[in-house]
């Protein structure tokens, strides 16, 4: 894996996972799909964090499979715990937060603007 | 009297001030020497605000002499460190905002500093609320006053522990699964998640949006409703808060159940529910009888599977919100990157633990390519299921009564490497915010081990009165909250 640290990152959200394991049974989530998804979660596990991560996270995928016991035919997603139309409010000019206030708790800062690590070399 | 004032009430300090018996200042000075003796054994607070409560409270000394006094004027409270409060230090329990200090001020701590309420500490959570036990925190895990080798329960832990200790008079919390009704069992305090959308959440650091809610965390039923009455409210700042007038909560206060019909869910009677918590909880049932309530079987048929959508929906919506924590704009950011994506990286693995990484992995993967529809779907539509399920049940009756945890406090470490273990600890409070629902837990009793018991009371939307009424006759009829811990 230690190859894919120099892509491109906006490549790597193309990586795609196997297929679904989860029609199939037996078949378990693997130390490098939690390579991978940690890469896409923009994590880097330390290489003793995986194998207890691996077990502890198809242990939980396993309890999650009784969802398949429940019918869910027609029945539309829950998309708010109390249902509401759009809430929009007036467009008003207000006072906001200034400039200084918005980076004050920023790691490096330039002039008015967050600073980080070069994008596109040259 | 001056011994003894960190274990007051809101009710009963409010007229202590207003009639001038005692200043704002003494009180404070109470709850700040509380802290001092016990803090070291329970370890409630991240960040203890002396000065500045101090300075809090002879502001509050000011307006209790113009006459002019709120409920919560002048009252020491603790704030769940996953508020931001303005120019404070907000950490959310992880190393990510160890140094962190909000420009601004959440709606309800601006609500709080209207009324010249008293802020004496940041209380102590799970990082980024993610936890049953508040062994999670960054800085350290809080202590049960009831047994300091067990947990306080999570992630409002140390909001709990704090009211419990006498640190403090009373507390905020947020609860997106359990985690101001769990702690407060867990504690033998009394703690309210309101309705969704109830109370503002601009400034409460996000972690399942579409769950979490703030609430009062408090020594008894009455404070409960005067703190929410305080808090509640729409707010523009915030798209997803309730529209609708907020009564004083306390005029909800009458001793009286007769005629009310109280569900009783038979599915939450079930295998490994603690016989001590089942006995308790039905004993409570038989008072509220004896008060003239009528006691009915209900199902919600779809509660075995709440635990599994909430551990879907929830680290779902904390993998996109915390997608924020990337060294750029606030909080920690790694030494010496090399580029952008290893500053992203290292950034995001120094700066969060364990168990928030579990849940930003779990979410990740249930939203991604291919698995999607068999996990996210999925648990969205079941959530369907379990909100209709109340409908139904609320069709026959005013009330739901369940017992909040199905045990006692366990141990510290029992069960912090088996997350699967810690998850159901929360399987009768998770529906409640699947649903959006209000509940509260109110102490039913203890353990023959000596450990608090919560009986949870979980209402319609916007039923917050009923729900309260009923917590309040039952308290009213017992005397379990009255009970304190033997810390020294």
């Amino acid at each position: 894996m230690a190859g894919l640290g120099n892509l491109d990152p906006a490549m790597e959200v193309r990586i795609l996972l196997p297929e679904p394991l989860f029609l199939v049974k037996s078949m378990k989530i693997t130390e490098r799909d939690v390579i991978q998804v940690a890469r896409l979660a923009r994590l880097r596990l330390r290489p003793e964090e995986i194998e207890p991560m691996t077990g502890q996270l198809n242990a939980i995928l396993d309890y999650f499979e009784t969802l398949q016991q429940v019918d869910t035919t027609d029945i539309p997603p829950a998309t708010h715990a109390v249902a509401m139309t759009n809430a929009v409010r007036d467009d008003i000019c207000a006072p906001s937060l200034m400039p200084e206030a918005a980076l004050r708790n920023a790691p490096e800062t330039e002039q008015s603007f967050f600073k980080v690590p070069k994008i596109i070399e040259t | 009297m001056a011994d003894n004032l960190a274990a007051l009430t809101i009710h009963e300090l409010h007229g202590l001030l207003k009639s001038r018996t005692v200043s704002a200042r003494e009180v404070t000075d109470a709850v700040l020497d509380r802290i001092a003796a016990v803090e070291g054994s329970v370890h409630a607070y991240i960040t203890v605000l002396a000065d500045t409560a101090r300075e809090q409270a002879a502001h509050a000394d000011r307006q209790l002499a113009q006459g002019d006094a709120h409920y919560l004027t002048g009252i020491p409270l603790a704030i769940k460190d996953i508020l931001c409060t303005s120019g404070i230090r907000t950490t959310c329990g992880s190393k990510m905002l160890e140094h962190f200090i909000p420009p601004y001020d959440a709606t309800v701590i601006a609500s709080l500093k209207k009324h010249a309420a008293v802020f004496v500490g940041k209380a102590n959570m799970d990082e980024f609320a993610m936890g049953s036990s508040n062994e999670t925190s960054f800085f350290g895990l809080v202590r049960n006053p009831w047994d300091l080798e067990r947990v306080p329960g999570g992630s409002s832990g140390g909001s709990a522990a704090a009211v419990a200790a006498d640190e403090c008079i009373a507390a905020l919390g947020t609860d997106t699964g359990g985690s101001i009704r769990q702690p407060a069992a867990l504690c033998g305090v009394v703690g309210m998640k309101p309705t969704y959308g109830r109370v503002s959440r601009y400034g409460l650091i996000a972690f399942a949006s579409s769950l979490d809610q703030v609430g009062p965390i408090t020594k008894d039923v009455e404070d409960a409703a005067v703190l929410l009455t305080c808090i509640s409210g729409y707010d523009p700042k915030d798209s997803t808060s309730i529209n609708a007038p907020v009564p004083d909560y306390r005029n909800a206060l009458v001793p009286e159940v007769r005629g009310m019909k109280i569900g009783i869910p038979r599915e939450y009677f079930i295998e490994g529910l603690d016989p001590e918590v089942e006995a308790a909880v039905r004993t409570a049932l038989d008072v509220l009888q004896e008060q003239g309530a009528e006691i009915r079987e209900i199902s919600l048929p779809h509660t075995r599977y709440a635990v599994a959508v909430y551990y879907l929906i929830a680290p779902a919506e904390a993998s996109s919100n915390l997608a924020r924590y990337d060294g750029v704009k606030y909080g920690f950011r790694c030494a010496d990157p090399a580029n952008l994506h290893e500053m992203y990286e290292q950034t995001r693995s120094e700066g969060f633990g364990t168990e928030v990484k579990r849940r930003i992995m779990l979410g990740t993967y249930a939203l991604s390519a291919g698995y999607y529809d068999a996990y996210y779907k999925k648990a969205s539509q079941v959530r369907t299921l379990i909100r209709q399920d109340f409908d139904k049940a609320f069709a026959a009756c005013d009330v739901i009564a369940t017992p909040t945890a199905p045990t006692p406090a366990f141990r510290l470490g029992e069960k912090l490497n088996d997350p699967l273990s810690m998850y159901l600890s929360d399987i009768f409070t998770i529906p409640a915010n699947l649903a959006g629902l209000p509940g509260i837990s109110v102490p039913c009793g203890f353990s023959t081990e000596g450990l608090p018991i919560g009986l949870q009371f979980i209402g319609n939307v916007l039923q917050e009165e009923k729900v309260l009424r009923c917590a309040y006759c039952y308290e009213q009829s017992t005397l379990w909250h009255t009970r304190k811990p033997a810390l020294t």
